[in-house]
């Protein structure tokens, strides 16, 4: 495994005039690496993710990420025409509302096979087939491909937005939520989905959750955020069984046993 | 009516000369920008948006005394639109019109582009009601026009796959999207792609004008403009089995029209003029009376074959 993190964010900071979102925002993502953004609603974990993501300029400080090339460069110094390439062909973003994330209006193959399009694909039986491929993958039937997201099941529309990411073989995925608004059995089975996605390919994901489940399953590392800080940081084991900070703590305890 | 004295007030060409200085600086960007849609200050023309008002004012902008006028709708020279528009400019400009499409100088048009081959020199004006072709896939005006800055057009081919999975080919049939000199994704206005061939490299030039969005983009002549497609799911233009039954034209555009209740019908020519000179010509098809005996409309097709 490289021995360079494929991101790295050091000291990065977003304001609202005088109310700071988040600061003093500094850790690295290694590859094959899933770290998880913990922390209550309001702590700052979405702006932090839209901030590193380039979905929302930062304040202050840097966010590095490693190129395929092995260019190191901060994400402000590429140009727009750059960021949205990568954004679309090295880097996937999961909205934790599908229909955010899809084309609700076409279907479900045509979803999957947009980025194909995007970087230059011209073959429909191709792309077809690639899309038909992926739907598999996710555990939607082949026979669905013609239907369109609205027709989806939640937890369909969140596997299908997954397969949408992932078809061009991104390195970096960011996730806001990805299990937010699903029911408890089909969360399960997305994280499945995703735990095995996330091995087999070796991607690297930024995970924001507010459930200390979703990370403990799939998080090697843990940020825990509180009020725009970052108040904790480690491995996701570590952090969960032997929390050091008391807002940490109060998290931990506030699981409920079972 | 006593000539100019009975005429209101107007300025030559219905525009004041601020307007079309600053309508034609808006057509010599878009002529420099081949496909490239340009902002411009459209003015309230006197008729409803939705009937030309966009190919009226670039008309009225590049109107000259000695231009001779034709304008089509629907392929017609006699339909209410091109009627109306006709009589507009004869009006505002007193310039000779004309149905002929060889004697015309500039010919406004909506829906169709005339069968007769254009020749240097000859202006084709569009009337445009959606100039952006990517608007119904990606709504965010701010978002449709980055892309065409960063030439991001994968959109386009999305929808070009929707109609391949829903219909098992490409089910648009008009506004198909061209691609200009290998940059500008257009949008060739509400032209059935059977007419999409005649844009490429033509030798006219084309302006297009969109009243309500308040866009001109433009083709100089000469420019190569490309149909989308797929490899494996090429363009092709529409064909049709029938002959006109008036003129017996064969590879044209023809309209359907239900002559009885019945279930009959008959196709012609969209092109009017294209279908009178034909006919002017000797061609008659089996849709005319055959008071002058089967063995015209015979020979004509053995002529014509």
């Amino acid at each position: 495994m490289s021995t360079q993190p494929i991101l790295s964010i050091r000291d990065l900071a977003r304001r609202y005039g005088a109310f700071v979102a988040c600061a003093n925002i500094s850790f690295d993502v290694w590859p094959g690496e899933v770290v998880a953004i913990v922390g209550e609603s309001g702590s700052g974990k979405t702006t932090l993710l839209n901030c590193i993501s380039g979905r929302m300029e930062r304040s202050s400080g840097e966010v590095r990420y490693r190129m395929r090339d092995g260019r190191f460069p901060d994400l402000q110094d590429l140009s727009e025409a750059e960021r949205r390439f990568l954004a679309r062909t090295d880097w996937g973003f999961v909205h934790q509302n599908p229909a955010d994330g899809l084309r609700m209006r076409v279907s479900a193959g045509a979803n999957v096979g947009e980025r194909l399009m995007a970087i230059g694909d011209r073959h429909y039986g191709n792309i077809r087939q690639t899309a038909a491929d992926w739907l598999e993958r996710v555990e939607i039937a082949a026979m669905r491909i013609d239907d369109k997201p609205v027709s989806f099941s939640g937890g369909m529309r969140q596997r299908l937005q997954i397969a949408r990411n992932l078809v061009t073989h991104p390195r970096l995925i960011f996730m806001d939520e990805p299990t937010g608004g699903l029911d408890v059995s089909v969360q399960a089975r997305v994280l499945d989905l995703l735990r095995m996605l996330v091995a087999d390919l070796g991607l690297s994901v930024v995970i924001v959750t507010h459930d200390l489940a979703v990370a403990r399953l799939l998080s090697q590392r843990m940020i825990v955020m509180k009020s725009g800080h970052v108040v904790e940081q480690g491995l996701t084991d570590r952090v969960l069984d032997d929390p050091r900070h008391p807002y940490t703590q109060l998290l931990v305890a506030s699981i409920p046993e079972n | 009516m006593t000539g100019t004295d009975a005429l209101p007030a107007y300025n030559f060409a219905y525009l004041d000369e601020q307007t079309k200085r600053m309508i034609r600086r808006a057509i010599l960007k878009a002529i420099a920008i081949p496909g490239y849609q340009v902002p411009f200050a459209s003015r309230e023309m006197p008729m409803p948006y939705g009937w030309g008002t966009g190919g009226v004012q670039v008309t009225a902008s590049v109107l000259g005394p000695d231009d001779v006028l034709k304008v089509i709708d629907q392929g017609a020279d006699d339909t209410t639109n091109a009627v109306s528009i006709r009589a507009f400019f004869a009006k505002v400009a007193d310039v000779a019109t004309t149905t002929k499409t060889t004697e015309a100088t500039i010919i406004q048009t909506r829906h169709r582009i005339p069968e007769t081959p254009l020749e240097a020199g000859q202006i084709l004006v569009y009337q445009v009601p959606i100039p952006e072709p990517l608007r119904f896939l990606e709504p965010r005006e701010t978002e449709t026009r980055v892309m065409h800055g960063l030439e991001e057009y994968g959109l386009m081919h999305v929808k070009l796959y929707e109609d391949i999975a829903q219909h098992g080919h490409i089910a648009t049939t008009y506004a198909y999207p061209v691609k200009v000199e290998d940059r500008y994704v257009m949008d060739p206005s509400p032209v059935p792609k059977f007419d999409n061939p005649k844009m490429h490299c033509s030798p006219a030039l084309q302006l297009f004008g969109a009243g309500r969005e308040k866009r001109i983009y433009a083709l100089p002549p000469f420019t190569d403009v490309v149909s989308l497609d797929f490899e494996d799911h090429p363009f092709a233009i529409q064909r049709f089995e029938a002959h006109c039954a008036l003129c017996d034209a064969r590879n044209v555009y023809l309209d359907e029209v239900v002559t009885d209740d019945r279930g009959g019908r008959m196709f012609v020519c969209s092109d009017t003029d294209h279908c009178e000179t034909r006919r002017t010509e000797g061609h008659r098809g089996t849709g005319l009376p055959q008071t002058e005996g089967g063995e015209t409309a015979s020979t004509s097709r053995e002529a014509a074959e």
